[in-house]
């Protein structure tokens, strides 16, 4: 709720404390369009999409070379889902992908987390408030409708803020674990660092893992809330109804 | 501070008119670059080949061996592993062995190594010039660009004391190595640097044992630094050159460089 201190500086009458409450009420009141997301985060978003979906695909195309993680008793990546998308003996080209586009994704990194850091963006995105776990399983008690209120929040719920931020720190371990198995004997404290190369691997395709889990929550979560949130991405802006101004 | 996150209010029908415009410029410029960045990609993707990969992308590859060779440096090696980490290296890759046994069963016969330089006549050597340098073990890991490995003994001699003992006094070599089976079936190229790096030998034993048909016996080059498929067996010819050499997977639109 934005909060002015004027009406205690200076003389006042109750009329005077009247009309500025009425008035405040009224603005808040309307409907209005807020610059949700800023021209630099939409750029950064846009450009990871396809580019993580990239370095997924041409991934799993290395990955056929020597597919041997197991879940228990049941095979990641068969044979036969290789085949049905047609990924089979393509390891070298998988590589040639790989290799190049790896640039964009770490530049586009980079750049993402320097501008949240120097515009100061990143006090919305990251949680620092104490009860932000606590907060975080209150969001998804909600989301089950197992709760009735959310906890109170800014921009993003606790929920989102480790979302969105645990991605950056996944995102900053693909790349070292990506420079460890790409590097083993230039890079050997890197690889160590990580546990050794199969460690390495290891981790790199389970981070990976963890990008399409999250992909997926994600997409639930952009079709439950709706088109005036989605469009916010493309455009920047946001319908906010009157009475719910955050 | 600014305020990064400004507002509009409007009366209502005023905002809607603004939200359209809003977002009908903004759908358009993001569609735009949608439609940009797939034509780019498709651009890229069609574009002719060079060994088998679209040339732009060939260039970044190559540029990222540039990157990786002016970084290596003598001590960055790779790691060393104590005996009980040695693991099974299975024979992957016959190219260049297809010689068939003697009526005995023992491995066909290798007539030498020859040695070719610029500006010097060609030399033949054999494996008691090669075992004559100073011997050198190394218990490293054996990196397949498939993505497996295993640790394995090395017993050999260092590819820098062999250019040092053998290249001829007058010849001009500076940049690359090229080393083949006989018959050229298999071939790899090598930077200078790769192959003068400390951990990489010409090596004649594997795991104490003398080196078998399958793993290139009587001579192959282990280089950590590079992945599998550039430690080549049954060596049959060294050349040094100054120009990038051939390579057998280069040229099936793999990495030159292919360094670790």
């Amino acid at each position: 709720m934005p909060f002015s201190i004027a009406p205690f500086l200076l003389p006042l009458s109750d009329a005077s404390v009247t009309v500025w409450f009425r008035q405040t009420k009224e603005r808040l009141d309307m409907p209005k369009l807020v610059l949700k997301h800023l021209l630099a985060i939409r750029w950064f978003h846009w450009v990871n999409f396809p580019i993580l979906f990239l370095m997924i695909w041409s991934g799993l195309l290395i990955y056929w070379a020597y597919p041997i993680y197991h879940l228990g008793p049941i095979q990641l990546f068969p044979q036969w889902l290789f085949a049905m998308f047609g990924m089979k003996f393509r390891l070298a080209e998988g590589m040639a992908l790989h290799f190049v586009f790896m640039w964009i994704f770490i530049v586009n990194g980079i750049l993402y987390v320097a501008y949240t850091l120097f515009s100061g963006e990143w006090r919305y995105l990251v949680p620092t408030s104490r009860s932000a776990f606590r907060d975080a399983w209150y969001v998804f008690l909600h989301d089950l409708h197992l709760r009735k209120e959310m906890p109170p929040q800014e921009k993003y719920n606790a929920a989102q803020q480790i979302a969105y931020t645990g991605i950056v720190v996944m995102g900053l371990g693909s790349l070292m674990t990506g420079l460890a198995i790409y590097k083993p004997a230039q890079l050997a404290w890197l690889a160590a660092m990580c546990g050794g190369y199969e460690a390495a691997r290891l981790i790199h395709f389970i981070l990976t893992m963890g990008y399409i889990g999250f992909f997926l929550v994600h997409i639930g979560q952009v079709v439950i809330a709706g088109w005036n949130n989605f469009r916010s991405m493309v455009i920047g802006w946001e319908l906010v109804k009157g009475g719910d101004a955050q | 501070m600014t305020n990064r996150h400004p507002e509009i209010v409007l009366p209502e029908s005023d905002l809607n008119k603004n939200l359209r415009h809003k977002s009908r410029r903004g759908f358009l410029l993001g569609g735009l670059a949608a439609v940009g960045a797939v034509g780019a990609y498709k651009a890229v993707r069609l574009s002719h080949t060079d060994n088998e990969v679209p040339w732009p992308q060939r260039r970044v590859l190559d540029l990222n061996g540039k990157l990786w060779r002016s970084y290596l440096d003598d001590s960055h090696l790779m790691p060393t592993y104590p005996a009980n980490q040695i693991g099974y290296l299975k024979p992957n890759g016959d190219h260049g062995l297809d010689d068939e046994p003697d009526d005995q069963g023992n491995p066909p016969a290798w007539d030498g190594l020859q040695l070719e330089s610029p500006g010097a006549s060609p030399v033949t050597l054999q494996l008691s010039d090669i075992q004559s340098l100073p011997r050198h073990e190394m218990t490293t890991k054996f990196c397949c660009i498939e993505g497996w490995s295993v640790v394995q003994k090395w017993t050999g001699a260092r590819f820098s004391d062999f250019t040092r003992k053998f290249l001829p006094p007058g010849a001009h070599f500076t940049d690359y190595v090229y080393m083949a089976t006989d018959g050229e079936d298999y071939f790899v190229g090598l930077d200078a640097k790769s192959a003068l790096h400390p951990q990489t030998i010409l090596a004649w034993e594997q795991n104490d044992k003398p080196l078998v048909y399958e793993h290139g016996a009587p001579l192959r080059l282990i280089i950590p630094v590079k992945y599998g498929i550039k430690n080549i067996k049954r060596i049959g010819l060294i050349r040094y050159t100054n120009q990038r050499p051939r390579d057998f997977w280069y040229e099936q639109g793999y990495d030159w460089f292919a360094g670790l």
